[in-house]
């Protein structure tokens, strides 16, 4: 079970955490005006890296907030974690293990 | 039976506490502190089960975790009784009634056994090439024949009387392993103050040193130091020493789960569950797991009487027990010369065949001489005596040239072998430390850890006692944020072995059958036919064969598969790799796993608060997500059928009620409250005056329905929203995301009030007569009061919120009042309403009087793939918004597409067949396999209101298909059916607005 370190609560185990996917896919600010193709690779496509992958986590069954991570697919370590709209400190993209 | 091969002195058991248990009936006698197997032994059983495949009569292999063989079923009374327990492992108690397994009708006896003299024919891969035709017989044939012909002990039938208990626990150091690596680990670890858990799987601390004989550490005998370590460790109020505990899985971020078997071993557990699962957080780990000795593999070297060469060391030292009269020592490696050496001591007659050169040997081979212990070297093992007991073994030595000499039988009633010793891994291996392959200890070792994690000692190789406290004592410091060390002084250990994968053997090949896997009857031969039928793998050598994939994971046994493999391959063994190690380490009982949440407490369970007055009221339940609904209320004599009818007549004819409170609610506030309303539904809000309501549809960014529900407009500043019960958290989810991460400007917040309110729902033309005279403060007027609006007001006294809502198509209210008024405002209802025949309804009777009137439910026609258009709520989207949540997805072009599947109502040809729910349409039931499905039935029901039966179902281009005849599938061919309006009761909706 990870332990990931909530901006707002402290390190907390990973049950009371949902991950909600890519980090920084920001939704268009008006869709009327993107192709369908944008908007399909908007909705669906999304980052698989083997490696540092900036996601967005939510501190579910704790402080209910959202906030980034940067965590390594490889070896499930996190790099940091940061507030929702800002960003990283850490440029790493190192994979360990 | 007497104790006849107990010693009269020794051991750490306690003579003056006998106790008696039963072994297939007959009454047996060991003392306290024997495991199972040391007090069969004691008695001189060593048959104790029969094989797994061919059913081949087995002993006790090994005194610890690792034991492949002796499996029993042990019973401590009703519904504790559980089957393939370790003899080994199992601590002697008072009444213990055990089996052995596998067998029929007798041990001695067993049918199956046959299998044996046909294991030509049992191959690897031999269930594979054999039970393949015909394919009929695969369900009702072969499992069935397969199932009973293999397999270990029997599950028991009974609940499960014991208690289990979980705990969480944090620490800075963790170690695993209280051998002598571990408890100078935890000495060192704990003299800094910081928290240190050390447990270990047996019932006393101690490890190898537990059966140690002429070992000293800093001029005390081990024992002596093991004691004095203790006392130490256990004064320390930073240190929890927990025995009995056994580490089975090592997950991510050093969390470590562990079982602590509490009460197994006493009489009266007081109360004190049977088991605990720890569950901890650790600074850093320390492994000290220590190493497993590996057998030696040669021609039937599986028969009972054949023990690991330790384990007979750990038989004599640690229980006082002899575990037969003439011992034969078969060796690659110095270790076994310290057992023979104390059988010997014991007054065992004693011989140690070895396989190694006497130059090749070391120390060993004097010490053991000068005991008087006879030694041949350069002497391989060709097989063995005895069928039910090892009665003699047969070696012969091995020429300079490579060639096998004359063969000789060293009678015997006990082998002690030892190929050499193998580093527990598996607990590095489960963190995703990856392992190294070292030559010279023939072993994989751990290389780079992944994790804040140390091994150390036998675990990583090191078989000497003074560098395993030193290391141990070093790494103990370390991960404690130390860097102290100490220098053990401690009598030599006898160490080195010469790796062996096959014993050499003049004897055909084709005919020895020398096991590798004990557990699962896996032969050297199985493995070379694998590698020659092409499975190169270790992963496919270990599926096909299923090495190392019986409840021991392979712990004696892998090593010597992969050295098999890698010379069959002609390969460097580290290049054929190892199989990978997944928890548990040992089996783990479900019930430590599961806890305390069995029975109520299996998954929580959500009333509301009117639930009491419907149990009351005989209701039966049905569970939608986490709650308990009620389904129905029959009167005497009714069944599901009848009561559902009179209940969806009442309703139209009168007046019903309904519980209406799992209905999710969310209160939307704050100054942009309506703007956030505008982007989150695909209706427009910010119109919607105070008090009045609308229905609202919400999309997931992909166009597709996610859910749905009546919002009111209390404030300017404030919505009332609800959602289905069972979307309640998925739609406050979807909410809390799109505000916090893509409109953190807006002002808005969201609370969950689905518990606040009690939701009653009063359905029917008389249902304003019957809350009328309960309400005050409200004009319920129909010109006051349309339909669709919400008024603040006082319902009994109590604050309510009346939302004037239908979900039946009748005149109807939804009264919200808070959950602690919600069951005496719903009997006040119930009072007034009797006068017109109030008629309490549950969830069956709302979905039909909803499918009446063509009223969708999220989840039943909608299936995440369904748009507003799809089920005929275009009409519901704001065409002047710019944007809301899916509606740039509403043009795709997919979506737009001809074709889709739409709302429609289905008609039966037959008015009394209810189809069924889920069931596939086609146009032309004639048409070749597969058939083109134009769509599936979502709803259907009997409707009482309608005079037949009705169905909703989503079809291919169903709107244009009205009165069109299509087919539907039902379990005796297919039905014809007309496609209608999917509203068939009071299709103007005149009702609604009484």
């Amino acid at each position: 079970m990870l332990l990931i370190d909530c901006p707002c609560c402290g390190l907390r185990p990973e049950t009371e955490f949902r991950c909600g996917g890519q980090a920084h896919v920001a939704r268009p600010a008006t869709p009327a005006d993107v192709t369908d193709k944008d908007w399909s690779e908007y909705l669906f496509v999304r980052e698989n890296p083997r490696g540092v992958h900036a996601e967005r986590w939510i501190h579910q069954h704790g402080c209910g907030r959202w906030f980034n991570a940067l965590r390594d697919t490889v070896s499930d370590r996190f790099v940091e974690t940061y507030p929702m709209g800002g960003d990283p400190k850490s440029t790493t993209t190192e994979t360990r293990l | 039976m007497a104790q006849h091969f107990r010693l009269p002195a020794g051991g750490r058991v306690d003579r003056s506490k006998p106790v008696s248990f039963t072994f297939n009936g007959s009454k047996i006698e060991g003392y306290r502190g024997d495991t199972l197997a040391s007090a069969l032994l004691a008695n001189g059983v060593h048959f104790v089960g029969r094989s797994f495949k061919y059913h081949r009569p087995r002993g006790i292999i090994s005194h610890g975790s690792d034991e492949p063989s002796a499996l029993l079923s042990v019973s401590r009374g009703p519904g504790r009784t559980d089957p393939n327990n370790r003899a080994s492992v199992v601590e002697l108690r008072e009444g213990l009634v055990t089996t052995s397994q596998n067998h029929w009708p007798s041990l001695n006896f067993d049918v199956g056994a046959v299998n044996d003299l046909f294991s030509p024919v049992f191959v690897a891969g031999f269930y594979y090439k054999t039970f393949m035709w015909p394919r009929s017989f695969w369900d009702k044939v072969y499992e069935p024949f397969i199932r009973a012909a293999a397999g270990l002990g029997v599950a028991p039938t009974e609940p499960d009387a014991d208690r289990y208990a979980n705990r969480h626990a944090h620490c800075d150091v963790l170690v695993v392993g209280m051998g002598p690596t571990g408890l100078a680990a935890a000495l060192a670890a704990s003299e800094t103050g910081k928290r240190v858990i050390a447990v270990d799987e047996q019932s006393e601390p101690g490890g190898s040193l537990l059966h140690a004989s002429d070992e000293t550490i800093d001029g005390k005998p081990a024992a002596d130091w093991l004691k004095e370590t203790l006392a130490q460790l256990d004064a320390r109020e930073n240190v929890i020493l927990l025995p009995r505990t056994t580490v089975f899985g090592y997950y991510n971020h050093n969390h470590v789960a562990m079982t602590e078997r509490v009460t197994d071993h006493v009489i009266d557990p007081k109360g004190a569950p049977r088991e605990r699962l720890w569950q901890v957080r650790a600074g850093h780990v320390v492994i000290a797991a220590g190493s497993l000795e590996r057998p030696l593999v040669f021609a039937d070297n599986d028969r009972p009487g054949v023990l690991l060469a330790e384990s007979v060391r750990a038989f004599v030292n640690r229980y006082g027990v002899l575990p037969g009269r003439k011992i034969v020592f078969a060796t690659s490696g110095a270790s076994a010369y310290q057992a023979a050496i104390d059988a010997k001591a014991a007054g065992a007659d004693v011989t140690v065949s070895d396989l190694r050169l006497e130059a090749g040997c070391g120390p060993e081979l004097a010490k053991a001489r000068a005991a008087g212990v006879e030694v041949l070297t350069a002497h391989t093992v060709i097989g063995t005596v005895g069928h039910k007991r090892v009665k003699g073994l047969i070696v012969a030595p091995v020429m300079g040239s490579g060639t096998i000499g004359p063969r000789r039988t060293l009678e015997c009633d006990c082998v002690g072998m030892s190929g050499g010793w193998t580093p527990t891994v598996h607990l590095f291996s489960q963190s995703r430390g990856k392992l190294a392959y070292d030559e010279a200890l023939d072993a994989f070792i751990p290389g780079t850890s992944a994790q804040a994690e140390t091994t150390v000692g036998a675990a990583r190789g090191d078989y000497n006692l003074a560098a395993c406290l030193a290391s141990g004592y070093a790494a103990g410091s370390k991960a404690a944020g130390g860097s102290a060390e100490w220098r053990f002084e401690t009598s030599a250990t006898l160490v080195g072995f010469q790796p062996v994968r096959v014993m050499p053997t003049d004897a055909n090949p084709a005919k020895v059958r020398a096991f590798i896997d004990f557990q699962n009857d896996v032969t050297a031969k199985d493995i070379k036919l694998a590698v020659r039928e092409g499975f190169q793998s270790i992963e496919h050598v270990k599926r096909y064969t299923t090495t190392g994939m019986a409840t021991d994971q392979g712990k004696t046994s892998n090593m010597n598969a992969l050295g098999v493999v890698a010379g069959q391959l002609d390969k460097p063994l580290p290049s054929v790799g190892t199989t990978t190690f997944r928890p548990p380490y040992t089996p783990t009982t479900f019930g430590a796993l599961v806890g305390p949440a069995r029975d109520a407490l299996f998954d929580p369970i959500r009333t509301t608060p009117i639930h009491d007055w419907a149990v009351e009221h005989g209701a039966k339940f049905e569970p939608v997500s986490l709650w308990r609904r009620a389904w129905y209320f029959p009167k005497p004599g009714e069944d599901m059928h009848a009561a559902v009818a009179r209940e969806c007549k009442a309703v139209r004819d009168g007046v019903g009620v309904f519980d209406g409170s799992t209905l999710g609610k969310i209160e939307v506030v704050g100054p942009d409250a309506a703007e956030f309303m505008n982007r989150m539904y695909v209706n427009p809000w910010l119109k919607l005056e105070p008090g009045r309501c609308r229905y609202g549809l919400m999309l997931k960014e992909d166009g597709y329905i996610l859910d749905d529900g009546v919002v009111a407009r209390v404030a300017p500043d404030r919505f009332h929203v609800t959602t289905t019960t069972g979307g309640a958290a998925r739609v406050l989810n979807h909410m809390e995301d799109y505000l916090q991460t893509e409109w953190p400007d807006l002002d808005v917040f969201l609370t969950s009030i689905t518990e606040e309110w009690a939701v009653i729902a009063v359905q029917g033309p008389k249902a304003r007569e019957t809350i009328e005279p309960l309400v005050s403060d409200i004009d319920l007027s129909p010109e006051a009061f349309p339909h669709m609006a919400m008024r603040e007001g006082r319902i009994c006294g109590a604050p309510t919120r009346l939302f004037r809502v239908s979900f039946t198509g009748e005149l109807g209210f939804e009264i919200n009042v808070p959950a602690d008024y919600g069951r005496a405002v719903w009997e006040a209802i119930y009072d007034s309403g009797k006068k017109f025949g109030i008629t309490p309804y549950g969830t069956e009777t709302m979905h039909v009087l909803r499918a009446e009137k063509g009223y969708i439910i999220v989840g039943q026609e909608t299936d995440g793939t369904v748009t507003p258009d799809d089920v005929g709520l275009a009409g519901m989207i704001a065409k002047a918004k710019v944007d809301f949540v899916g509606k740039r997805s509403l043009g795709r072009p997919d979506l737009v597409a001809s074709g889709r599947k739409q709302l429609v109502g289905l008609f039966a040809d037959d008015p009394s067949l209810v189809l069924e729910e889920g069931a596939q349409i086609v146009a032309d039931p004639n048409q070749p396999i597969p058939m083109k499905m134009l769509g599936h039935v979502t709803s259907s029901y009997d409707s009482p209101n309608v005079g037949r039966s009705i169905a909703l179902a989503v079809v291919a281009d169903g709107r244009a298909r009205m009165g069109q005849t299509l087919f539907v599938t039902t379990p005796g061919g297919f039905a014809r059916a007309s496609v209608v309006d999917p509203v068939f009761f009071d299709a103007k909706g005149e009702r609604i607005n009484a």
